[in-house]
């Protein structure tokens, strides 16, 4: 029979015992630090490192790191050779020769060759390989690889934001011998060949990614950082945590109860950029009040108060939007809604006018259902605009948040929604990316708006040569669509990072790319 | 002994295929899927992608698929982490979730029952005043409070710890979660220790050693510690099992990889096989753990054994 003292004794033993296990357990995964390492704070953690299985913006930052297309940006956003070193476009815009650098290399020393392009590009377009980028090739009529040097890209159509397009991860170069030596794993650590300025090392799910200096990259000498370690932190709180502590250099983004706070203190860290991205309400067109009721949606459009929202609601410098394109894209200046020049009270004015036409009145509000994904700060802006509307029109918004995925769901059911939360964030550099949004057959035309005139304006815009011509057209195309109140451009987003003073070479950009291979440690003081 | 661990196995099995089966159900009725988003999809990418991971067939042959994998061991994959299997996931996510979670544990388990332990000892003292005031605020201030302002004070300020896990270097960075997991276990476990402590001293066989003229110490470690641990052993089944596989808020706040952090998130990806995965691992554990606890409930209690 056991006594007491004996249980507890057992018991006592087997935890101590459980702990020396565990304790000397615990060191075990220290990272062997040689050489210079950059912090990054990641706000996402990628979906995939296979180029063409990722899908967020964050998976994309990442392989930028690790690969590169033919052509890529420079820290202040202007196109430049990547690995091609040069290129060529025929006078009707529809053939492109690119040259491959000769000293572009794999991380296993294979030589990066211009049939690499033609191989990704042929699996990015694959339908087993089933990518979400799949649509970016689809006015690429033909593309050969005449030589190892030389790559011929042919068009249906002249489509000025091919070279843009060309430094996206899904345009990247794939090395055949790799995919079948190890089919689809061989975008894992160890495997994964690279042909960028970084060789992926290591990856623990939800926690960081770490990437090695690439010694066979073409450019490897100027590469200042040896090692970059891309922190998994889901939380602006927790990465502004480790900002404060020294832990990371660079914060994905930053929280917004902190945000003062943040200027305040550590002013010159804080880098807020315009961002090609758009915060917009949307409507379902397809079902009464708002199907077939353009002024019923100015009007409810004209009464929300955009400057008042981003000073006072949003706070962290989004610039008002009275445009579906934010500015600061190529080739384009974005049309303004009609009343964009009025005061407030002047639209409000107006804005009661067009309620009253439409039907409505104090004794016959319009009531409504407004619908946003749970969280703190677009509950914020929808307590705004709802009050907006109801001191203005009168109307009266019913306020549901659901859960991102079910909001989703309901957006593209189109039975219960009525008015929703959505934005748009750019693929590259051109308006297209975000007026083909509202094309008919577009997926992610949430409000499914259809119109022939605004799709054949596109469709016009897509055969113009002439850069001139084609931003003519889309600017048409623009004005259509606002004048039409498909959507509720709200704010334009912009992107905020903290960057810690021992980091050189950082500059801000509308596409918000940041390459690791252009940043470099200050010495250590 | 062994014929009634047998039978208890056993009973576990219908248990376990009812939580797999409800799981897998609800998962599937939570509205929107893995690959749906703002940036929607083209209909025939989503298409084959749905074809890829066999979504497209009718629920009852996806269920049956799932159970015929998960008999030969396969959780199948991730349908966020798209490189990954859900094993793997498991496998990367729960060594983390042990090892804080144990020492969590161990940490309360020593500092709680000495704590009530000295409070029962000293009952209506300043001393039993103190030691509950704290277990009180242990548990009424919530972990996701805590777990920031320690943060704040210890790794931001004073920089004394690191704040975060990926990069920080060994054993420092485990000392902030492991406190946070521990602080409210330490209370709660205080306060039960006390109750039954107190309980335990008031019997008359304490009293007969008092007559016999042991020391309050003897009595504690000899008589009184091991029929007052019982209330804190059937509380330790499920809190160990909920410690175990992961506190969602410490891994968030801290960046810890762990058990936790993924189920979370699977469930808010609509990651079917993550989630389903998750599930199931950790009611395994919590049918063992219960087990274990009514096995040494056995051997502490002998009465027990004889019903």
């Amino acid at each position: 029979m056991l006594t007491a003292m004996k249980v507890i004794r057992i018991i006592g033993f087997a935890a101590l015992l459980g702990l020396v296990v565990i304790l000397a357990n615990c060191g075990g995964d220290e990272p062997d630090t040689q050489g210079s390492v950059l912090n990054i704070g990641l706000i996402t953690e990628p979906e995939s490192l296979d180029a063409h299985k990722a899908r967020s913006i964050q998976a994309a930052d990442v392989l930028r790191d690790i690969g590169e297309g033919l052509l890529s940006y420079s820290p202040t956003g202007e196109l430049v050779p990547g690995a091609a070193a040069s290129w060529q476009v025929s006078e009707d815009g529809l053939r492109y020769t690119f040259k491959i650098r000769e000293n572009a290399r794999w991380s296993n020393g294979d030589a990066v060759t211009a049939s690499h392009f033609a191989f990704g590009f042929e699996r990015l377009v694959n339908p087993e390989t089933a990518a979400f980028y799949a649509g970016f090739l689809a006015d690429i009529k033909n593309v050969e690889a005449p030589d190892e040097q030389t790559l011929l890209i042919s068009l249906e159509r002249p489509t000025p934001y091919l070279l843009s397009l060309l430094t996206h991860p899904a345009t990247f170069p794939m090395h055949p011998g790799s995919l079948a030596e190890h089919g689809d794993d061989f975008a894992r650590p160890g495997k994964l060949l690279s042909n960028g300025a970084y060789v992926l090392d290591d990856w623990v799910p939800g926690s960081v990614i770490t990437l090695r200096r690439n010694e066979q990259y073409w450019n490897n000498s100027a590469t200042a950082i040896d090692e970059v370690r891309h922190h998994l932190l889901t939380q602006e709180m927790t990465q502004l945590a480790r900002y404060r502590a020294g832990e990371i250099d660079i914060t994905g983004s930053v929280p917004p109860d902190s945000f003062q706070q943040v200027k305040e203190e550590l002013g010159e860290q804080l880098h807020v950029a315009p961002y090609l991205g758009v915060y917009y309400y949307g409507f379902n067109l397809t079902k009464p009040p708002f199907k077939d009721n353009p002024r019923l949606r100015q009007a409810l459009s004209m009464a929300i108060d955009r400057d008042l929202l981003v000073q006072k609601v949003t706070g962290r410098g989004e610039l008002p939007a009275y445009s579906w394109v934010p500015p600061g894209v190529e080739n384009y200046q974005p049309t303004l809604l009609s009343y964009a020049p009025m005061t407030q009270q002047e639209r409000n004015a107006v804005a009661r006018q067009l309620y009253k036409e439409a039907g409505y009145s104090d004794e016959n509000p319009l009531k409504f259902e407004l619908r946003y994904n749970t969280s703190d700060s677009q509950r914020r802006v929808a307590v705004a605009v709802q009050a907006m509307w109801k001191d203005v029109l009168g109307a009266e918004a019913t306020l549901i948040n659901e859960e991102f995925q079910v909001l989703i769901a309901n957006v593209r059911k189109r039975e219960l929604t009525q008015v929703f939360r959505s934005s748009w964030i750019g693929d590259y550099n051109d308006a297209h990316t975000f007026l083909s949004v509202l094309q008919q057959d577009s997926p992610a035309n949430q409000p499914a708006y259809a119109s022939k005139e605004f799709d054949s304006l596109m469709s016009l815009a897509a055969d113009q040569v002439d850069l001139d011509r084609r931003r003519l057209y889309l600017e048409e195309a623009e004005r259509l669509l606002l004048a039409d109140h498909a959507v509720i451009p709200i704010y334009f987003y912009v992107s905020k990072h903290l960057v810690s003073p021992r980091i050189d070479g950082w500059g801000d950009n509308v596409l918000d790319y940041h390459y690791s291979q252009h940043l470099s440690l200050k010495a250590a003081e | 002994m062994l014929r009634y661990t047998l039978l208890r196995l056993l009973g576990a099995i219908p248990t376990l295929l009812l939580v797999i089966v409800l799981a897998f159900l609800m998962v599937h009725a939570a509205p929107g899927g893995p690959f749906d988003s703002e940036r929607a999809l083209p209909p025939e990418v989503a298409e084959d992608i749905e074809k890829h991971y066999r979504l497209d067939e009718p629920l009852p042959q996806q269920l049956l698929r799932y159970m015929s994998g998960l008999l030969q061991g396969d959780l199948g994959p991730s349908y966020r982490y798209r490189d990954y299997t859900v094993s793997e996931l498991i496998a990367s996510g729960f060594p983390l979730s042990l090892q804080i979670g144990a020492l969590a544990m161990g940490l309360a388990l020593i500092v709680g029952v000495g704590a009530g332990t000295l409070a029962a000892q000293r009952k209506n003292t300043l001393v039993d005043r103190i030691v509950m005031g704290f277990a009180m605020t242990g548990i009424s201030i919530p972990v996701f409070v805590v777990a920031p302002v320690l943060v704040l004070l210890v790794a931001v300020k004073l920089h004394w710890l690191p704040a975060g896990w990926s990069g920080s270097p060994g054993f420092a960075k485990y000392v902030l979660p492991v406190i946070t997991l521990a602080l409210p276990q330490i209370a709660y476990i205080a306060r039960l220790t006390r109750a039954s402590m107190i309980d335990v001293l008031s019997r008359d066989y304490i009293r007969t050693a008092y007559a016999q003229g042991l020391g309050t110490k003897a009595i504690i470690r000899v008589h009184a510690l091991k029929p007052a641990m019982l209330p804190v052993l059937s509380y330790m089944g499920p809190a160990v099992a909920a410690v175990l596989t992961g506190s969602v808020v410490i891994e968030e706040v801290f960046g810890i990889p762990g058990l936790g952090q993924f189920f979370v998130r699977g469930a808010l990806n609509r990651d079917y096989t993550l989630v389903l995965g998750i599930v199931i691992f950790y009611a395994t554990l919590i049918v063992l753990l219960n087990l274990i606890v009514d096995i040494l409930y056995g051997v502490i209690d002998p009465r027990v054994r004889q019903r």
